[in-house]
């Protein structure tokens, strides 16, 4: 015997769908084309692969929560994080778009050059990443971004293998307030009381970590 | 001279005693709260590793899950900073007030015996046998933080601190907006917590996997304490006093596993083990807290 699905039967049906809507395929496409409303190719800066740009401090992708980068595209739109080459592409972007580009990157997996782990700054770094520093009222970084820093849920994103001065990088935008899309301003109150050489080691620890596989 | 002297006594004496009245949050600010040694001067000895152990199992205690831990929560979740932080019951303060008389045991107890204790309520586990490998380390690290400390006096710091009365009673409806809005993110909005790789990262607040009805945790006071003085992580003493009070009200206006000392029913056991300011044995919603089994 079956029953005539009820509304709330339906709703969850329409929600199943739109949440695995996603198309891999598209955003593949715009990664490698961009779309014809102004959105550059992705991998003109993240590559095709995710990598990003050591040097340039573009920002590895490759397995970054989709449901994280889907908000950071939605925050460049609104204004609430602010960079003059990534706020056009974003407003270029429909809702549909980002979610197949952020399925897409989330997606990839791709190998990293690490860094030597005898570096006395990434040393350093390891020590303040696990254990914090709290006679400024910083808790070990891996309390909220995992325990090997490979990011959890959809706020709080993996850092394992992101290139060091996109990671220092961050952490000058939410100083001056040019990035301000932290969940109750968390990252910005860490930035706030971080000294400039922690912000280095941290950075180049979290550099020298293997991403998610 | 004599003027030192009496000085010198009244110092003492004033040592001794006023940490016990004074409230723990302006103790904090008159005094620099004791500094436990930098593990940079931990020997390379045998000493050393039994203590670089036992903060190992303070910090990765869901290493003795199914063994001596029954839920998803380690130590350091409740005592910051790898036990070092004071205000979140770091172990140097516990350490050398032990042995003392404990009004939840009406005995005398060791330091190891209230560690078992932690286990039993709070980790809703076993109590790992006195004299044990693990006890042995968690002992030598809570002794070794505690290096240089005067014993037998309640340090600045010790504990959570106790908060005035709210000008409001606690209230759970209001807990749950507080709630919503600052602790969701990283404990669920059901209490459940957040894993990543099948591990806890965030901890469980209620439920199966959180600390069960006999641990201190469970208690408005205390947990409206830990909450003002350490949550949420990174932002403390970011919440109003009475913030702090309905969302510890919310917390633990949950269900969450038996406590160990249950006598066969709620009200018997609530009678017993609960004459202090908890949701135990309460109808709330309809549902009597304590009433479903683990």
């Amino acid at each position: 015997m079956k029953k005539p699905m009820g509304i709330a039967g339906l709703c969850l049906g329409l929600l199943a769908v739109s949440a695995s809507s996603a198309d891999l395929n598209a955003g593949r496409m715009l990664v490698l084309k961009g779309n014809d409303r102004g959105a550059t190719a992705c991998q003109t800066c993240h590559v095709s692969d995710g990598s990003g740009n050591a040097a340039a401090g573009f920002p590895r992708l490759a397995g970054i929560n989709a449901e994280y980068l889907a908000k950071q595209l939605h925050d460049f739109q609104q204004g609430t994080r602010n960079d003059p080459v990534m706020q056009p592409i974003a407003k270029a972007l429909s809702d549909a778009e980002i979610k197949d580009v952020s399925a897409y990157f989330a997606a990839q997996r791709t190998a990293v050059s690490l860094t030597l782990s005898g570096d006395a700054l990434v040393a350093h770094g390891a020590r303040l990443a696990l254990s914090g520093l709290w006679d400024k009222g910083i808790p070990a970084c891996v309390s909220c971004h995992g325990p090997a820093g490979r990011g959890v849920g959809g706020h709080f994103p993996g850092l394992a293998g992101q290139h060091a001065n996109y990671i220092a990088k961050q952490f000058d935008a939410w100083r001056n307030g040019t990035r301000a899309n932290d969940p109750q301003s968390l990252m910005k109150g860490i930035a706030l009381r971080m000294p400039k050489d922690d912000i280095a080691a941290v950075s180049a620890y979290f550099a020298s970590l293997a991403p998610a596989k | 001279m004599a003027n030192t002297f009496f000085l010198r006594h009244l110092i003492a004496a004033l040592l001794v005693s006023a940490p016990w009245f004074i409230p723990a949050c302006a103790s904090a600010q008159a005094t620099t709260p004791f500094a436990p040694p930098s593990e940079d001067s931990l020997p390379a000895d045998k000493f050393g590793d039994m203590v670089r152990q036992g903060k190992d199992l303070f910090v990765h205690t869901d290493k003795l899950r199914g063994k001596y831990v029954g839920n998803g929560l380690k130590c350091v979740n409740c005592h910051l900073d790898a036990g070092r932080l004071a205000d979140s019951a770091p172990l140097w303060a516990a350490y050398t007030i032990y042995p003392a008389y404990r009004k939840k045991t009406n005995e005398v107890s060791t330091f190891e015996q209230r560690l078992q204790g932690c286990f039993e309520y709070s980790m809703n586990g076993k109590a790992p046998p006195p004299g044990g490998p693990e006890l042995t380390a968690l002992t030598a690290y809570s002794f070794w933080l505690a290096t240089g400390a005067p014993v037998g006096v309640r340090l600045p710091g010790q504990g959570y601190p106790k908060l005035d009365k709210p000008a409001q009673s606690p209230n759970i409806a209001r807990g749950a907006k507080i709630y919503a809005a600052h602790c969701a993110l990283c404990h669920g909005e059901n209490g459940g917590g957040t894993q990543a790789e099948g591990a806890y990262v965030f901890p469980p607040l209620w439920g199966k996997d959180s600390f069960n009805w006999g641990a201190g945790m469970h208690q408005v006071n205390t947990a409206a304490g830990f909450i003002k003085a350490n949550m949420p992580l990174s932002k403390p003493n970011s919440l109003s006093d009475q913030e702090a009070w309905d969302v510890a009200a919310f917390v633990n206006s949950h269900e969450r596993p038996q406590d160990p000392r249950f006598r066969g029913d709620v009200a018997a056991t609530k009678k017993a083990f609960h004459d202090e300011q908890c949701f135990y044995g309460d109808n709330v919603d309809g549902h009597v807290l304590g009433s479903r089994r683990k």
